[in-house]
């Protein structure tokens, strides 16, 4: 099964790569893995995406935990959650149909148009990671230059928290 | 035996400590120095080298904290296990920068896996050098992040005093393991005012003390019901110090109990409840129970895969209890019943009060029955050799070791058959005294862990029973023992056969023998003799027991014995690879 989990460690250098170092050294899946420092300096926040049976994703969760870095941990899966990625796509545009055709696709999917140059757009797509597939899908027709994702970051609804 | 404290030479550095005393500013090296005085830490097992000279310096001009130079920084490490796993308290290792880091590196994996405290200092390059490839500079951090508990880079010498409490808060706590704390040389230079904090609390850390009273309810709920229950006890026991309790637990419930290899000497050997080691050399009687129990109480055991054997076919009937301090080990590889996390002494004591509150006790008729078929199990005396055979048989010389010490000597290991006979043939009937490696398998760890052990016990027998292949991957110790006339019995079952591999190939290989063969052994007599030592062959069975003892009788030298014994021995019983515990080859 797929599970999202949201992890608070110390904000050190080398944080990071315990994570990934456990995942490769163990086996495990990532599937993506978003960090960033929290609104206290010395928290990072990480949210990582990872598949397996309940078994491997128990020791998942385990390991990480042990892991000394590690201050708490949620998976969002066992809670009800929002997940979001942002997404931005730079497509190449040479005529104006294709200018507003592009337009009209990112007004669909509620993205924004971001840059412009002579011959490129840049769309900004926000939403959960099937939002985004679709939106990449539907944008095949075009002149898709290069696409960035930002992997998956999720937080719980309600009263549930991943804080201190 | 010579003590390493007294080791440095004195006079010319009195001068310098004046001039110290005056600044209230310590530089690195100094606080460094400070904080093993603080941690009292007794002994540092190292080798010096560009990155940590000013440690080196530091620790010279002070003697409370002494140190052992070793010839290979493997060794050092080994030898801070012996240290550990004797006396449990952490082993402190010293080593330079880049190749005195990666030497170093064999030793730690062998300490992480067998959860062994200890902190290990490595120097290495300045900071402002960090990244260049600049002499003898390794990402030590990177490499060892898959085999420590935790490690550290120090960046401000602010933070170096904190960082050394940590690592021995986090080295010693919870599930123990090896930390490594890397230290910069400028840093060592660097100044500032010393403060050892007392005590140490981290937000990220916070390992399980006691167990769940509501599991421990459970526990013994179920322990009450059994009819054929098993106690499966391991390195946990001895990690934590709860070998009495266990004893008393065990015998309470008069329950069969049989021991890893690592948990060797949690509970007496020479008790009629001990079924001897479990798994793949364990003893018919201990596997055959493990197959068949109804409830297994494992206790400080990791559920190895060289216990296990088969996993789908691993005690088949049992519902299991699993007491660790680490959450991790349970259910990862095989699902347990009832989980209960925290260190096995308050655990023990809080089941054995549970105990004694119910008036309920075991199905009596059910547990005559059980030891019955046990001692019928027993009966095909598994560990039976050859007794009459011309050639000296590795077992018996363990036999008559055991014998002349009082089964009280610490008896270190290498990796091979010698390991299992000496795990098989020496009943430890107390813990701390079986020194090997299990979880890693490191071949050249007997004798520099024979080392760390005598250091931290003079005046007590300690044997290093290895092999001529493993030997050989530490030798070098010889020259280290010398320095410090440490009275090591080294003990070499010599088949000239990298043993344990040859059996695999009779048995699975169709006898075909490759590279398994020792060809051009030295003659470890003279060899012995190069180094200061004592050497001796011993060719006949007849021999066996007065080699031994005139060795014994050598208090203050090394004796190294070449015991040349029967090449085609094996190690019985086995299970095979993938086969259930149940499905053993037998003599
Ligand atoms: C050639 C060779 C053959 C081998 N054959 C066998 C064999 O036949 N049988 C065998 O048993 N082994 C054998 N081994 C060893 C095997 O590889 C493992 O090292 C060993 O089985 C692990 O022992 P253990 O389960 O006691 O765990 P350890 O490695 O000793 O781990 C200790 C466990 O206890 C926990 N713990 C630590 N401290 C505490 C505490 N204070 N409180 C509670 N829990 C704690 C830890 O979290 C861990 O889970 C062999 C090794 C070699 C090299
Ligand atoms: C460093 C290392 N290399 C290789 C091995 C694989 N290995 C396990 S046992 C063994 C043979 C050991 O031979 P010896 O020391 O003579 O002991 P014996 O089995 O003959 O008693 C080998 C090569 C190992 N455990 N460690
Ligand atoms: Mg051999």
């Amino acid at each position: 099964m797929r599970h999202i989990i949201s992890i608070l460690m110390e904000n050190e250098s080398g944080a990071l790569s315990r994570v990934a170092g456990l995942f490769s050294a163990r086996g495990y899946n990532i599937e993506s893995l978003t960090v960033a420092p929290t609104e206290d300096p010395t928290l990072s926040r990480l949210t990582l995406v990872t598949r397996g049976s309940e078994e491997v994703v128990e020791q998942i969760t385990k390991q990480l935990n042990k892991l000394v870095d590690v201050v708490k941990l949620l998976d969002l899966t066992e809670h009800r959650h929002i997940e979001r990625e942002i997404a931005m796509m730079k497509v190449r545009v040479a005529g104006g149909e294709d200018r507003a055709e592009v337009m009209r696709m990112a007004e669909i999917f509620r993205g924004r148009i971001i840059d412009v140059s002579s011959d490129t757009y840049v769309v900004e797509l926000t939403g959960d990671s099937a939002k985004l597939d679709a939106f990449i899908e539907a944008m095949r027709p075009f002149d898709v230059v290069e696409v960035v994702r930002s992997g998956v970051m999720g937080i719980a609804r309600g009263d549930v928290a991943l804080r201190l | 035996m010579i003590c390493p404290r007294q080791r440095f030479p004195r006079g010319g550095w009195i001068r310098c400590v004046h001039q110290e005393i005056e600044t209230v500013e310590l530089t690195g090296a100094e606080i460094f120095a400070r904080c093993l005085q603080e941690e009292g830490v007794d002994l540092v097992f190292g080798y010096p080298g560009g990155s940590v000279l000013h440690i080196y310096d530091a620790l010279f001009k002070q003697d409370q904290v002494g140190h052992v130079l070793v010839r290979h920084e493997q060794a050092a490490v080994h030898a801070a296990e012996g240290y550990a796993k004797s006396t449990n308290r952490p082993g402190v290792v010293l080593v330079t920068s880049g190749p005195g880091a990666t030497n170093a590196v064999t030793g730690i994996a062998n300490a992480y896996m067998d959860s062994v405290p200890m902190v290990v200092f490595t120097g290495q390059v300045p900071t402002s050098l960090i990244g260049n490839d600049a002499f003898q500079e390794v990402d030590t951090v990177g490499i060892t992040r898959p085999c420590v508990k935790h490690n550290f880079l120090v960046k401000d010498v602010k933070d170096l005093a904190v960082t050394i409490k940590k690592a021995f808060y986090l080295a010693t706590t919870g599930r123990p393991g090896p930390v490594v704390v890397d230290i910069p040389k400028d840093i060592t230079a660097d100044r500032c005012p010393f403060h050892y904090p007392k005590s140490m609390q981290m937000r990220s850390y916070n390992p399980t003390v006691k167990g769940h009273p509501g599991q421990i309810r459970r526990a013994v709920d179920l322990l009450l019901q059994a009819r054929q229950p098993v106690i499966y006890s391991g390195g946990g026991v001895v990690l934590g110090g709860g070998s009495k309790l266990l004893t008393e637990f065990t015998r309470l419930l008069n329950f069969p109990i049989t021991n890893t290899l690592m948990g060797l000497g949690a509970y007496p050997a020479s008790d009629r409840q001990f079924l001897g080691m479990l798994g793949m050399h364990g003893t018919y009687e201990a596997n055959m129970a493990m197959h068949h129990a109804d409830v297994l109480v494992a206790i400080g055991a990791r559920f190895d895969d060289r216990v296990t054997g088969n996993v789908a076919k691993f005690c088949p009937n049992a519902r299991i209890i699993h007491v660790d301090v680490d959450p991790a080990s349970i259910s990862k590889n095989v699902k347990v019943d009832v989980p209960i996390v925290g260190q096995v002494e308050p655990v023990l004591r809080a089941m054995l009060k549970e105990l004694r509150a119910r008036e309920r006790r075991p199905d009596a008729d059910a547990m005559e029955k059980w030891w019955k078929q046990i001692d019928e199990w027993r009966a095909m005396d598994c560990l039976k050799y050859d007794r009459e055979s011309e050639r000296i048989k590795p077992q018996a010389v363990i036999e008559t070791l055991h014998r002349l010490t009082g089964g009280d000597a610490f008896i270190t290991s290498d990796v091979g058959q010698h390991q299992m006979w000496a795990a098989q043939f020496y009943g430890f009937d107390k813990p701390n005294r079986w020194i090997n490696s299990g979880g890693l398998g490191t071949m050249g760890f007997g004798l520099p862990a024979a080392i760390g052990t005598q250091l931290a016990h003079p005046g007590e027998t300690v044997a290093c029973i290895t092999g001529e292949s493993s030997i050989q991957m530490c030798i070098q110790e010889l020259s280290t023992a010398l320095q410090y006339r440490l009275p090591i019995k080294v003990l070499t079952l010599n088949n000239s056969y990298m043993g344990m591999v040859r059996q695999w190939q009779e048995f699975f290989y169709q006898g075909r023998y490759a590279m398994s063969y020792m060809e051009a052994l030295p003659d470890f007599v003279q060899l012995a003799e190069a180094y200061g030592h004592v050497g001796m062959r011993i060719e006949r069975p007849g021999d066996v027991e007065g080699a031994l003892r005139e060795a014994l009788d050598m208090k203050d030298r090394l004796v190294f014995m070449d015991f040349i014994t029967d090449a085609d021995e094996n190690v019985y019983p086995m299970v095979p690879a993938g086969a259930g515990q149940n499905e053993m080859i037998l003599l």
